[in-house]
């Protein structure tokens, strides 16, 4: 059904009886060409590319529970592409230009709201390490503002320049960054998906791996055999556990992110804002809210939840460049699942066993990677290479010395 | 019975107007007593909105507070106590909050339906954010937040006890009683301001005395106990791992004052007694949201505790006996058959038309869908609670609570009076702690038959604040979203400040019904910390401003700031960074001044900051063979030697040098940045990899203060304050050495020949607490040869000049080989980082080198990246980057440092210096990076 | 979180320093004519378990005890601390 003014009048006018379901809630089929684990905002997306761009057929996408319930559901809904490194700066760059065009791609409206991604600079060594990133991302086609402190000023008034401790001498601007409503990412690639015959199987826990002489036939499920051409990993927090059903170990950590809300309030930031001083980075949401996190909270975990020192931390890092947040009060915090790789970069990869493909460790910062994640892996599927802008993400990249490790931190996953 | 003190009056303004209440009412209180009905506006469709509860589960009344150029938004009427002078005015209306012209979404809400943002506004695209987006984002929100820092404060503290109980209401004043006569510690927390909890809104006998007054008694018996903390105002907001709480504490009401506004507590308990009570439901039926329309126990709470007259021609609709308490002319028992299908009336109920078809001419509605537990804080714990048919409600689900945590009362669903004594007796009973009293109350039945909405066409509201309607949920079902994590998604039911305190129930039961599922096979919902909202500033408490971070100084601080420096934070350590001399104009004055003296005759530089770490033990000298790429075993004592670290995966750590004093003993020094995460690593060697080595650490950069002196005129200085008995010459003393020393007539001093600026060279350092009055001394020393103080900067561009890596060098992505320092990776030794660093992709022949403009006017620009045109350049184009720049007064033109595809290979070749983030393009010459005394003649004279 | 420190008691975990899986306590030969593999999943493969983990923290503000604690990942309960250098010793 295509999302159109006339429709959106039409239902209004005559009590919305004609809306139809988003996505078909279809039972599993013995077997597919294609089985996606996940139903997350990547497995989504690649189902959607498979089917819409690759024009693959016999599709299906099994998610445990309901689909966009994992880290596309609950992150802080920044996009942006102001990455330091090649391998990591052309894919998020792709990621930004398929995010400009999601909602005619998708008809439907998940909200890209390009306000702006602004990094604070509060020293010299932090300035040269912005202004290598930003000629990186230049040279990768994205766009990139360089400011000193008077253009912060103009830019963001509100902030705490000369805040005792850490004062602002400057920013690296991303203007194409800003933010997009979260869950409407995988309804609208659900509701893509679905529109071109993929089935997507919620209630659906995939238990086990049929492996054949080192070749994927299928998947086991909580509703019985799937028997499958090729199966594809997208599970992001529980890619350890999945692939270990397949006798794999990862270069992969499972770790806390908690994230933060607060009660609604008028229009106070037009943009992102991230502290280069501190952990913490701030939004505000169409509702209202200013939607804001930090820091990992450093120990593995699958609990999705976390503790207090680092929601002090946080709070702290707010307070330091927007004092007058004090007033704003903490609605809901919650915790995700991360699956930190050892390098702080990502993996879309075949995996050694014919057949199984391999989508992960995209640490907190998978959400921005949705639309490109999907895209690429898609295009893995689909062609057994990798897509152009994801050469860089390979599985044995460890064992060959080729990590691509923004913050230099080394094979120490709460550190990425 | 009422608690309210009428002989207290206090003044108070709403929206302007100049009201009275008293003291011990709450601002909801005073507002229902002065009859005014429309408090606040609703989120989307800026619907007229009144009081509907009497406690934090409120969802309408949200007000701002004001005081001078001080605003507090989205504060509750019915939890602020109110005070004299207190300033409250609605939110979220443009015009008044009688006739607020947002209104008009109201008109407009068949547009606004469910998911209704997600389907349109995509044409033309840009429209999104240059029209649409503005115009939502101004219309949402709830209250405005000031845009000058936060005036009030905020304290936190910590608190520790064996029983920590949650609620004082009946449960918990009789649990509390209970382990306070056993001896526990006991710390009681309640939200609100008077203990009690229903006892004091019913009007019921507990032993025979009015219960409001069995509840004061207790409360008194509490407060007089030593070992009983009791905390009014104080809410648990969140239970974390391991017996720990989260508490936030209301001091006072009133904005913009001196005082602490709030104190976090972190409380870790050994047990915890949850006593949170219940929370009473609404119904959904159409217009079941104007003002007036109130839940039944909040009215029995305002006509009971605080005396106000609330009407007397209201209707009650209830579904249990509970809500029957409730004094009102017409009784509406939706188990009789009678309902309410519509209300009439703007700013107030004025009638409600009945199922029979009758309108009833009302002056308010109270409305009772039976009670939920407050399970929340089970819930903290990913914990999930249990359906209960027979209750109506969801209960804590025993299996999976928090350990160490009960739950009694009527959290737990016991809902007469009776039932909670017991229950927290029999919970005491199992944690070993004697019922101190059995008191004795009303007992009645929980009778009470699940009803939830009267469907009709029109809007039932069941999230009052963000407006959600049952026919949101039935739509958002209708469109697939049938999980109810999607549907709350969807239409943002419970999504409120209120958390869906009022609403989740009831929109799942809705969401059960519209899908033809029972409420257990629907699903369940549970709730995220914090239990009511927690301002950021509380959780920040004094860490703000300079108190953000901690600051570290060196003991010279004092005498560089007398000197009139620069400070730039390195770190927490504040360093200086130049030091300005009249008449200079700009920092570059002052830095090429500082490198031309150091070079010129003398400098002293403080490097305190440097990591030093202690090295003891008849291994120790193994030991760092292994933590090093270098081997230091065979270094003699008296000497120092570079080396470089490691990480285990063949990265570059860190840097610095070692000096042996002895046989078994090695200082080594770290760079500042590193000096923490170096020592956890040399500790995680010595205790986990190697634990059979002889050898011991510790950190003693705190300890000592040391001071780089370089340039020709060094070692004259040095010989003015060195003790004689100590020879310094070249040749007793020569490049690299070092010894322990003493100075300035018997004060004990370690000496190091060595060099970052390339010049004749030592560090000296000094127990911390004489670093002052070294600092000193060597200034006065150094006078005859013009001696400059030098700071960070002219560090920087002398070892620029010499071509020493640095942090911008070791940047967690180089290794040895990329630094120019492949050679020291000994051939024969194992060291951490070895086998790893051998990798192909370590191994890609980019190196370090030296880079100076073509044209020796051209600036150079860090964080430039190398092309070999000067075209377009993309990733494939990039040779590498500009890693250090400065300008070399020496040389009189900048140099840089870089890393290239290439490395020493490329020296004589040109490339470009692509700076496109500030358009800045310069054709450079790789030269090699030692650009000063490259064959090291100085600091070896 | 609190962890009990086998010499000095409950410590709130702020106190501590978290490093990582317990298996990097286990260094390999560098000699072995596998070392390059051998080190390379020493350095990079995680076990990752949902459910018991044996982990290492520092107590940086502390006694600078490396401890090795097992604690449920799916809980957070902690079922066991040692001091690293304990075990570390009964292996070699």
């Amino acid at each position: 059904m295509k999302y159109s003014g006339f429709k959106v009048i039409k239902e209004a006018l005559t009590g919305h009886k004609g809306w139809k379901p988003v996505w078909r809630k279809p039972e599993p089929k013995p077997a597919y060409d294609i089985v996606i684990i996940g139903g997350g905002g990547h497995g989504l997306a690649t189902a959607h590319y498979l089917a819409k761009k690759y024009k693959q057929k016999n599709i299906a996408v099994l998610e445990k529970g309901w689909i966009g319930g994992g880290n596309v559901g609950r992150n802080t809904t920044i996009v942006r592409s102001n990455y330091g490194l090649h391998g990591n700066e052309g894919f998020y760059e792709l990621s930004m230009q398929l995010w400009e065009r999601l909602e005619q791609d998708l008809n439907y409206n998940a909200m890209v709201s390009q306000r702006g991604v602004l990094n604070l600079i509060h020293s010299d060594p932090q300035r040269d390490a912005f202004v290598r990133r930003a000629n990186t991302m230049i040279m990768n086609g994205a766009d990139a503002v360089l400011l000193d402190a008077k253009g912060v000023r103009e830019h963001s008034p509100l902030l705490n320049f000369d805040n005792g401790r850490f004062p602002i001498t400057g920013g690296l601007l991303q203007p194409r960054g800003g933010t997009v409503r979260h869950d409407a990412v995988a309804w609208g690639y659900a509701r893509s998906a679905d529109s071109a015959g993929v089935d997507i199987i919620e209630n659906c826990e995939a238990t086990g791996f049929d492996i054949q002489a080192g070749t994927v036939m299928g998947v086991q499920t909580s509703r019985g055999p799937i028997k499958a051409g090729k199966v594809a990993v997208a599970v992001a927090g529980n890619s350890s556990r999945v692939m270990a059903m397949a006798g794999r170990r990862l270069p992969i950590e499972s770790h806390v992110l908690q994230a933060f809300v607060s009660e609604g309030l008028k229009p106070l930031l037009p943009g992102v804002i991230t502290f280069g001083a501190g952990h913490f980075y701030v939004s505000q949401s169409d509702k209202g809210g200013l939607v804001f996190g930090g820091d990992i909270d450093g120990y593995n975990s699958y609990a999705q939840r976390g503790n207090l020192p680092v929601v002090e931390d946080v709070c702290e890092g707010g307070m330091a460049i927007m004092p007058m947040i004090g007033k704003a009060r903490m609605l809901r915090m919650w915790g995700g699942i991360m699956d930190m790789s050892m390098d702080g970069s990502p993996i879309i990869d075949r995996t050694d066993i014919s057949g199984l493909y391999f989508n992960g460790g995209w640490c907190y910062g998978g959400f921005k990677a949705t639309p490109a994640s999907g895209l690429a892996f898609a295009h893995l599927l689909a062609t057994d290479t990798p897509h152009d802008t994801a050469t860089a993400f390979t599985l044995d990249r460890f064992e060959r010395g080729l990590m691509i490790d923004e913050k230099g931190q080394g094979a120490q996953p709460n550190l990425h | 019975m009422s608690l309210v003190d009428f002989d207290a009056p206090i003044n108070f303004k709403f929206n302007g107007k100049a009201l009275q209440g008293f003291d011990g009412d709450t601002l909801a209180s005073a507002l229902l007593r002065n009859g005014v009905k429309v408090v606040a506006r609703s989120f989307k469709y800026h619907r007229p909105r009144g009081i509907m509860a009497a406690g934090s589960e409120e969802p309408n009344a949200l007000v701002e507070i004001h005081a001078s150029g001080v605003c507090e938004p989205n504060r509750r009427a019915t939890t602020i106590k109110l005070f004299e002078g207190l300033d409250a005015r609605s939110q979220n209306f443009v015009g008044s909050v009688d006739r607020d012209l947002l209104a008009i979404n109201d008109l407009l809400s068949p547009f606004f339906a469910a998911g209704f943002y997600y389907k349109t506004f995509m044409w033309p695209r840009a429209f999104w954010e240059k029209l649409y987006e503005p115009i939502i984002r101004r219309a949402a929100g709830l209250g405005s937040i000031m845009k000058t820092p936060d005036p009030d404060s905020y304290d936190k503290g910590f608190l520790h006890c064996d029983v920590l109980i949650i609620g004082g209401g009946p449960a918990g004043l009789l649990a509390a009683l209970n382990a306070g006569e056993a001896g526990k510690q006991v710390i009681l927390c309640d939200e609100d301001f008077i203990l009690g909890g229903r006892l004091l809104s019913e009007d019921i006998d507990v032993d025979g005395t009015p219960a409001a007054d069995w509840a004061k008694l207790t409360a008194h018996r509490l407060m007089m106990m030593p070992n009983v903390r009791v905390m009014k105002r104080t809410t648990v907001y969140g239970v974390y791992d391991h017996g720990i709480y989260g508490a936030l504490e209301t001091r006072r009401d009133a904005i913009g004052l001196k005082t602490p506004r709030h104190i976090l507590w972190r409380i870790y308990a050994k047990t915890s007694i949850l006593a949170a009570g219940a929370t009473e439901r609404p119904i959904a039926f159409e217009n079941n949201d104007r003002p007036g329309i109130m839940l039944a126990g909040a009215a029995r709470t305002y006509a009971n505790r605080f005396g106000v007259t609330l009407g007397d021609n209201a209707a009650l609709l209830t579904n249990n006996d509970d809500g029957l308490r409730t004094s009102a002319r017409h009784v509406l028992d939706v188990r009789g058959g009678e309902s309410v299908v519509n209300t009439k009336g703007r700013s107030g109920v004025k009638s409600v038309t009945l199922n029979s078809g009758q309108s009833l001419p009302v002056d308010g509605l109270y409305m009772s869908g039976g009670w939920n537990p407050n399970v929340h804080l089970t819930c903290h714990k990913r914990g999930r609670p249990k359906w209960d048919d027979v209750l109506s409600c969801f209960l804590p689900d025993a299996g999976n609570l928090p350990a160490d945590m009960k739950v009694i009362g009527s959290a737990n669903g016991a809902f007469s009076t009776q039932a909670v004594f017991d229950s927290a007796n029999a919970a005491c009973k199992t944690l070993g702690i004697k019922a101190a009293m059995r008191p004795k109350s009303e007992d009645a039945p929980v009778k009470v038959t699940a009803f939830w909405h009267v469907k009709t066409k029109g809007r039932a509201w069941v999230d009052f604040q963000n407006d959600v309607t049952a026919k949101d949920i039935a739509l958002a079902h209708q469109e697939g979203f049938s999980s109810v994590e999607h549907v709350k998604r969807y239409t943002t039911l419970g999504m409120a400040t209120d958390q869906g305190k009022t609403s989740n129930v009831l929109g799942l039961a809705v969401l059960a019904q519209a899908s033809g599922r029972t409420i257990p096979e629907t699903g369940t919902t549970i709730f995220r910390p914090p239990y009511t909202p927690v301002p950021i500033g509380a959780f920040a408490g004094a860490h703000r401003g300079t108190h953000f971070k901690p600051t570290r100084l060196t003991p010279s601080h004092k005498y560089s700031a007398e000197q009139g420096a620069t400070f730039v934070d390195t770190g927490y350590w504040k360093r200086a960074q130049w030091i300005a001399r009249p008449g200079e104009k700009g920092w570059r004055d002052s830095v090429d001044r500082e490198v031309l003296t150091t070079r010129g005759s003398v400098g002293i530089c403080d490097v305190s900051t440097l990591g030093k770490i202690d090295v003891q033990g008849k291994d120790a000298g193994k030991f760092l063979n292994k933590v090093y790429v270098n081997t230091f075993s065979t270094l003699k004592v008296g000497r120092c030697r570079y080396g470089l670290m490691l990480r285990e995966d063949g990265i570059a750590m860190d840097d610095g040098t070692s000096a042996r004093l002895s046989k078994t003993h090695y200082i080594t020094t770290t760079t500042t940045a590193k000096a923490g995460p170096v020592y956890r690593h040399m500790e995680f060697c010595r205790q986990v990899l190697f634990p059979e080595m002889d050898v011991h650490l510790i950190s003693t950069t705190d300890q000592w203060a040391q001071y780089s002196v370089a340039g020709p005129n060094a070692r004259k200085l040095l010989e003015k304050i060195v003790d004689p008995n100590f020879d310094i010459s070249n040749e007793a003393f020569p490049y690299m050495a070092c010894g322990q020393i003493t100075v300035c007539g018997g004060t004990r001093a370690r000496l190091f020949r060595l060099s970052f600026s390339g010049e004749l060279a030592y560090e000296i350092s000094v127990p911390a607490r004489y670093g002052d009055a070294l600092i000193r001394a060597l200034m006065s020393a150094g006078e005859e040869y013009g001696a400059a103080l030098y700071g960070t900067e002219a560090l920087g561009v002398m070892r620029i000049e010499k071509g020493h890596a640095a942090g911008n060098e070791l940047d967690g992505r180089t290794t040895a080989a990329h630094l120019g320092l492949g050679g020291f990776v000994s051939g024969k030794k194992d060291c951490i980082g070895k086998v790893l660093s051998a990798r192909e992709g370590l191994n890609d022949g980019v190196a370090l080198v030296g880079f100076i403009a073509d044209n020796p006017k051209d600036t150079l620009h860090n964080g430039a990246h190398f092309s070999a045109e000067l075209g377009k350049a993309g990733p494939n184009e990039d040779l590498g980057h500009m890693s250090s720049v400065a300008y070399s007064p020496e040389l009189k033109h900048w140099v840089g440092l870089g890393f290239i595809a290439g490395g020493k290979s490329r020296i004589g070749e040109t490339v470009y210096a692509r700076d496109f983030v500030r358009n800045h393009h310069v054709k450079v010459k790789i030269v090699s990076p030692h650009f000063v005394d490259p064959d090291g003649e100085r600091l070896r004279g | 979180m609190i962890i009990n420190h086998p010499l000095l008691g409950p410590r709130d975990a702020s106190e501590f320093v978290h490093m990582g899986d317990a298996s990097l306590m286990h260094r390999p030969d560098p000699k072995s004519e596998t070392a390059a593999d051998d080190f390379y999943r020493y350095q990079y493969l995680r076990d990752n378990p949902a459910g018991l983990y044996a982990e290492l923290w520092f107590h940086e503000q502390g006694d600078r005890s490396w401890l090795v604690v097992t604690r449920n990942t799916l809980t957070h309960e902690i079922i066991d601390v040692q001091l690293a250098r304990h075990i570390a010793r009964q292996k070699s």
